[in-house]
């Protein structure tokens, strides 16, 4: 087996017995990377840097020093600031910077002893659900089954992509309203969004701070409980870092979920839902069923407000995030005319520099924050989302350990297929996943099986506030059942 | 709720982006059609509803308010379009 195709386990257990160097797994990516340049899954590549860390994590290894994730070669989301490394969340507003700092995220990783490949692709600013939204351009899925190139989802595509075509051991990515967990599924991948507070936002380039939130994406359950223990921490930069110690969390991976009740929430069954993801969501019910947990009927009854609510949220959010970007501390500042004020170097700036549904999510959000529309937008917005977690709280105040959903309507579409869409329509793709970021809540996606056209489907599990050890073993034990060890046919 | 195209002019004004006057009745018709999805949240009886302003039931993080960081100007002004003397560059400001 080629060794970029180990998991974070496997190059772990491998490295501490000598068997193999980081060295010689990290070379193995960069081969497989400089290989892949028609996925487009990187954005900027590292290899110096890389083979340098990996050098440096030998040593470690050798002399007994050697975390989890040491030695292991990750890819970066390029959402997260990294010192000297071209950081600019797939926009040209951020053109050309190169950040002074390093985020909490990378920095515990690095600290850890990780080796860093390269950036990866993703939709401008974490905006979109299949990463076509990019200043790099559109990444491609590995997986492909016909003619059609396919979108890995978003806005973590890149990352997917990567993972899926095993041009990394594992990547991180971010989840604000599913863009960790739709591409998870999307690419046949593990991928986990934690508990609001659990992961430091600091040095994340910001969407919409009170959903953002940091986590792995990985080859498989185990691999997603060592690299979630190695990013989470209590971070006084990041004040809404939870100060709860962070657990061990591969030591809870029993797979013994016997009395565990899993809630199946009724308001997920969606009118148009296709026989064929109805069928994955109940054999994945029956799975941990077989594992002695016990499945109940349960109700979430402002579901179908989630989206709507967060569509208000996120772009009000969005709106005051961006308004950072002005052209006069980093990134991209327009060509200005003779005469031009501060005023249209602002205008002109943020025209060039925002790529379209990143300005429309801006303007939206400056409309429902304007005065006579907050009320009636922005703060009924936030009223829903109380209720909304509410839902929650009420189905685990019952008794509920867990709950089981599917990730997306549909497994990966054709690229382009979206071009003609209205943005209300591409907001559908996010129907089950911005539920829990609006009420916090940790889940994780996993691939449970082929579709028809032989594209993965992924369901996702709902956990409860700080409970991400559990929702991993209850994870682990839907994995096992499902036996998914499908991979992409390499045509790249 | 539907936006018309002076509404439209004035939130792109207000978010500081520049679009072009041919452009805005599209961006009136994306901006009304994303309106109207909202609206659903019309249905809910928020009646005696808390607006949710943190997920977690937590305090946010004080300390004493004293300088913590600091002193590396250069630093900051590295990543400028325009920096000079130790300050970032903008045109003039007239009000």
């Amino acid at each position: 087996m080629s060794l970029n195709k180990l998991t974070i386990a496997g190059a772990r257990d491998a490295l501490r017995k000598g068997e193999v160097t980081s060295v010689e797994i990290t070379e193995a990516c960069i081969a497989a990377i400089d290989g892949a340049d028609a996925l487009n899954a990187y954005a900027h590549k590292t290899p110096e840097l890389a083979l340098e860390q990996a050098k440096a994590a030998d040593a470690r290894i050798r002399a007994g020093d050697a975390p989890a994730m040491c030695g292991i070669p990750l890819g970066v989301k390029d959402v997260f600031c990294v010192k000297g490394v071209p950081s600019q969340a797939a926009s040209n507003i951020l053109a050309g910077f190169r950040p002074e700092y390093e985020s909490t995220v990378t920095q515990n990783l690095w600290n850890a002893g990780a080796v860093m490949l390269g950036k990866l692709g993703m939709d401008e600013f974490a905006m979109g659900s299949t990463t076509e939204s990019s200043c790099y351009g559109a990444v491609v899925n590995p997986w492909k089954v016909d003619d059609a190139l396919r979108s890995p989802g978003g806005s973590s595509g890149g990352s997917a992509a990567a993972v899926a075509a095993d041009l990394c051991l594992a990547a991180t990515g971010t989840d604000t309203g599913g863009s960790i967990r739709q591409p998870a599924g999307f690419t046949g991948t593990v991928g986990i969004k934690p508990t609001y507070g659990r992961v430091s936002r600091w040095g994340v380039i910001a969407y919409a701070s009170s959903l953002d939130q940091a986590g792995p994406m990985t080859k498989s359950v185990r691999d997603a409980a060592i690299m979630l223990e190695a990013m989470a921490s209590v971070d006084p930069k990041d004040s809404t870092s939870a100060e709860i110690p962070v657990p061990d969390y591969e030591a809870m991976l029993t797979g013994d979920i016997r009395g565990k009740k899993i809630g199946i929430p009724r308001e997920y069954r969606v009118d148009g839902m296709s026989d064929e993801l109805a069928k994955f969501w109940d054999e994945g019910a029956r799975m941990l069923k077989d594992a002695g947990a016990e499945i109940v009927d349960i109700s979430l009854p402002h579901t179908k407000y989630a989206l709507p609510a967060y569509y208000v949220i996120a772009p009000a959010e969005a709106s005051s995030n961006l308004a950072r970007y002005d052209g006069v501390r980093y990134g991209h500042r327009a060509h200005l005319s003779a005469g031009d004020g501060i005023v249209e170097m602002y205008e002109k700036t943020r025209a060039e520099g925002f790529g379209p549904e990143v300005q429309r999510r801006i303007m939206i959000g400056t409309y429902v924050l304007s005065a006579g529309y907050y009320d009636a937008y922005y703060n009924r917005a936030r009223k829903v989302r109380t209720l909304i977690k509410r839902d929650f709280e009420q189905a685990f105040a019952a008794g509920v350990d867990a709950i089981l959903a599917p990730t997306s309507p549909t497994s990966a579409l054709a690229l382009g297929q979206l071009a003609d869409a209205s943005p209300v329509e591409m907001y559908l793709n996010d129907v089950f996943t911005v539920t829990l970021n609006l009420a916090g809540l940790p889940g994780v996606a996993v691939p449970v099986g082929l579709d028809s056209k032989g594209l993965p489907m992924g369901l996702q599990l709902i956990g409860r506030p700080w409970g991400e050890g559990e929702l991993l073993n209850e994870a682990l034990v839907l994995e096992r059942a499902a036996g998914f060890t499908h991979k992409p046919a390499q045509w790249w | 709720m539907s936006i018309d195209i002076d509404t439209a002019r004035k939130v792109a004004h207000l978010a500081r982006i520049r679009v072009a006057e041919e452009d805005l009745p599209k961006l009136a018709d994306q901006l009304s059609g994303i309106l109207t999805f909202m609206e659903q949240l019309n249905e809910v009886d928020v009646t005696g509803i808390e607006p949710m302003t943190s997920v977690t039931p937590m305090r946010l993080k004080r300390r004493e308010d004293v300088v913590t960081d600091g002193g590396y100007a250069e630093q900051i002004l590295k990543n400028a379009p325009d920096a000079r003397e130790g300050f970032f560059a903008v045109p003039k400001v007239v009000e």
